[in-house]
C-alpha cells in the first residue's frame, strides 16, 4: 500500500496548535484551575477590604499581606484553605473531633445508608409505576411533588418525628439523604424498566413468559445502564442531604456540624476546608459509581 | 377455491394422501381503528397450511402480510373470522409454546452470550442446565455458529445474529416456525448463502415453516406454496404452488420453470397492485 504518499485531505486539516492544545484533557482541566486560582487571589484583597483588622491603605503588596494573615478573613486564600485540609485530616489523630476525616467519616456513613435507601426504595417505586398502571397516575404526582419541598423544611420535622419514636443518630440523617436520592434513581429506572422495545418484548410474548420473567430477564437487565446514570447523579445527591440532615439534628459530628459550628464561630477556614472535604468525597463517590459502573456493563458484554 | 388449492395434495413427498391441518384460517378479518379511520389490514383471509410444507407470504408493503403472521402467532388478534393452529386458537397454540417466530432484526439481548441468548428461551420453559446447554450447542451448529458460544452479539455480522436469532428459535423444538422477513434486512449475497442454508435446515428438520417476504426470487427458491397478497385491504389474491425439485441449490433460479414461477408471483403482484390504483 502506498497511503503515505497520498496526500493529505483537506478536511483531515489539524486545528491550530493553541487550540489543540487546550482541546486535550489535562490541559483544559488545568487551565481552568488556574483561571479560577488567579480569580480567587485577585479578589481576597478586596473582599477582606472592611475588616476592622485591616489596615485602611498601603501598598497593594502590604494589603495583600495583611489578607492572607487573617485570622478570620471573610475570603481566605487558596493555600490557607490546602493548609487548613492538610492539618485537620493529616496532622490530626483520626479519632479527635478536629479532625476532618473523623467527620468525613461521620457524614459518609450516613450518606451511604441513606444511598442505599434511597435507591432500594427508588427502584422499587420504579417496579410499582412500570407494573401498576393505575400507580403512574397515583404515584407519580406525589414523588415530583416530593422534591419540590426545600429539604431545608421537611429535615427538621424528619428529626423530630423520628425522635418521637426513638430514633436517633445516623437512622434520622440517612432518612432526610434518602428522600433527597430516591428521585433521580426512580425516574431513570422507569425510563429503563420501559427501554426494550416492542420486539424484545413480542420476543418474549412468544415464548409465553410471566411478567416475573419478563422483568428478570428483560426489563431488569436492559435497565442496568440507566441505574449508573440515576446512580451517579443519587450518590452526590445523597451525600447532600447527609450533610443537611446534620444542620437541624444539633450534630456534634460530620462535615456538617462542621459547617454549622464553623459559621457559629466566625472560623470561615474551618467551613472552607469543610466544603472542600465535602466536594472531595463526592468525587471519590460519583468514581466509584463509575468504576462500578465500567466494571458492570463490561461483564455484561459491553464494547470495550 | 383456496381450500380447494390446500386440500389437493400436489406436493409428494412419498406418503401422499391428506396431511394434518396445522394452519386453519377463516374468513380472518382485522380493521385497525385509527385516528384518520378505520384501517383495513386484513380482509376475508381464507389459508389452510398442512404440516410439513414451507409456504411464503409475498406482497407489497402494507399487504397484511406481517399482520396475518403476527394473527397466527397471536400477537395481533383478529376482529372477524376464526384461526386454528393445530385445531387450537392462537393465544392457546402461544401458552402450548407451539411456535418458533424469527423477527425482522436478531433482537438478541446484547448483555447475553450467544450460547446464552439461544438459552433464553429454554429457561423460560424450565429446561435443565444440563439439556440447555446440549440444546444451545446443537442449534448453533444447525446454522453453523459451533465456536461462537461465548461471543457477545456485536461481535457478529448481521448474517450471523440472524442465524443465531434462528437457532434461538429452533432450540426448543417448536414444530412450527414463524420467520417475518428474516434476511430482509442483509445484503443480497449473504441472503442467498442464507437461504441455501435454511432450505437444507428446512429439509433437515421437516418443520412447517411460514415465512414473510418481498423478494420474489427468495419466495420461489425456498417455499413449497407462495401466497401472493395485495394491500388496501390486505387480501390474499393468488397461492401458487411450487412443484421445484426438493433439492435445490442457487443455479435452479437459472432454470425455466424457476422463471415461470417468479414470472406467475410478479404477475399476481402487479395485478393486485393495478386494482389498487
Amino acid at each position: 500500500m502506498t497511503t503515505e504518499a497520498l496526500p493529505a485531505r483537506p478536511s483531515a486539516r489539524l486545528p491550530s496548535l493553541p487550540a489543540r492544545i487546550l482541546s486535550s484533557g489535562p490541559v483544559a482541566i488545568a487551565a481552568v484551575v488556574l483561571a479560577i486560582l488567579v480569580g480567587w487571589y485577585a479578589m481576597i484583597v478586596p473582599m477582606n477590604a472592611g475588616l476592622p483588622s485591616m489596615p485602611k491603605e498601603g501598598s497593594y503588596a502590604e494589603l495583600t499581606r495583611a489578607a492572607w494573615s487573617l485570622e478570620r478573613p471573610v475570603l481566605p486564600a487558596p493555600h490557607a484553605v490546602v493548609a487548613e485540609l492538610w492539618r485537620s485530616t493529616v496532622e490530626t489523630r483520626m479519632t479527635s473531633p478536629r479532625s476532618l476525616v473523623f467527620h468525613g467519616w461521620v457524614t459518609l456513613s450516613s450518606t451511604l445508608l441513606g444511598f442505599a435507601l434511597g435507591v432500594a426504595l427508588g427502584i422499587v417505586l420504579a417496579i410499582g409505576i412500570v407494573s401498576v398502571k393505575a400507580l403512574e397516575k397515583s404515584l407519580l404526582p406525589w414523588i415530583i411533588a416530593s422534591q419540590t419541598i426545600p429539604i431545608l423544611a421537611v429535615a427538621p420535622i424528619i428529626i423530630v418525628v423520628l425522635g418521637s419514636i426513638g430514633l436517633t443518630g445516623l437512622v434520622p440523617k440517612a432518612i432526610i439523604s434518602m428522600y433527597l436520592c430516591f428521585f433521580p434513581v426512580t425516574i431513570g429506572m422507569v425510563k429503563g424498566f420501559t427501554s426494550p422495545d416492542s420486539m424484545q418484548l413480542d420476543l418474549m410474548r412468544t415464548y409465553s413468559a410471566s411478567g416475573l420473567q419478563t422483568f428478570a430477564k428483560l426489563r431488569w437487565p436492559a435497565s442496568v445502564p440507566f441505574l449508573f446514570a440515576s446512580l451517579k447523579v443519587a450518590v452526590s445527591i445523597s451525600l447532600v442531604g447527609a450533610i443537611v440532615g446534620e444542620l437541624p439534628t444539633g450534630a456534634q459530628a460530620g462535615l456538617g456540624a462542621r459547617l454549622l459550628s464553623g459559621s457559629y464561630y466566625g472560623q470561615t477556614l474551618q467551613i472552607w476546608a469543610a466544603l472542600f472535604a465535602a466536594a472531595i468525597l463526592a468525587s471519590l463517590l460519583v468514581l466509584a459509581v463509575t468504576l462500578a459502573e465500567k466494571v458492570t456493563l463490561r461483564l455484561m458484554g459491553g464494547r470495550p | 377455491m383456496l381450500d380447494g388449492v390446500a386440500t389437493t395434495d400436489q406436493r409428494t413427498d412419498g406418503q401422499g394422501g391428506a396431511r394434518a391441518r396445522v394452519i386453519d384460517i377463516n374468513g380472518l378479518s382485522l380493521t385497525f381503528e385509527t385516528r384518520d379511520g378505520p384501517v383495513f389490514a386484513l380482509s376475508d383471509v381464507n389459508l389452510v397450511v398442512e404440516q410439513g410444507e414451507f409456504v411464503s407470504f409475498i406482497g407489497p408493503s402494507g399487504c397484511g402480510k406481517t399482520t396475518l403472521l403476527r394473527v397466527v402467532a397471536d400477537l395481533e388478534t383478529g376482529t372477524a373470522g376464526r384461526v386454528l393452529v393445530n385445531g387450537v386458537p392462537p393465544d392457546q397454540a402461544r401458552r402450548e409454546r407451539q411456535y418458533g417466530y424469527v423477527f425482522q432484526a436478531p433482537a438478541l439481548y446484547p448483555w447475553r452470550t450467544v450460547e446464552r441468548n439461544v438459552m433464553l428461551p429454554l429457561e423460560i420453559m424450565g429446561f435443565s442446565g444440563e439439556e440447555r446447554r446440549e440444546r444451545a450447542r446443537r442449534n448453533l451448529a444447525l446454522v453453523n455458529l459451533a465456536g461462537f458460544e461465548r461471543k457477545y452479539p456485536w461481535q457478529l455480522s448481521g448474517g450471523m445474529q440472524q442465524r443465531v436469532s434462528i437457532a434461538r428459535a429452533l432450540s426448543f423444538d417448536p414444530h412450527l416456525l414463524f420467520m417475518d422477513e428474516p434476511f430482509g434486512a442483509l445484503d443480497e449475497i449473504v441472503r442467498d448463502k442464507l437461504n441455501e442454508q435454511l432450505l437444507q435446515l428446512w429439509r433437515h428438520t421437516r418443520k412447517t415453516v411460514l415465512f414473510v417476504t418481498h423478494s420474489i426470487p427468495e419466495a420461489v427458491f425456498l417455499s413449497t406454496r407462495i401466497v401472493v397478497m395485495s394491500p388496501r385491504p390486505g387480501r390474499i389474491i393468488d397461492v401458487i404452488d411450487c412443484n421445484l425439485p426438493a433439492e435445490r441449490t442457487l443455479e435452479l433460479r437459472e432454470t425455466p420453470e424457476f422463471l415461470a414461477l417468479a414470472q406467475r408471483v410478479r404477475d399476481g403482484l402487479r395485478a393486485g397492485h393495478s386494482y389498487d390504483d
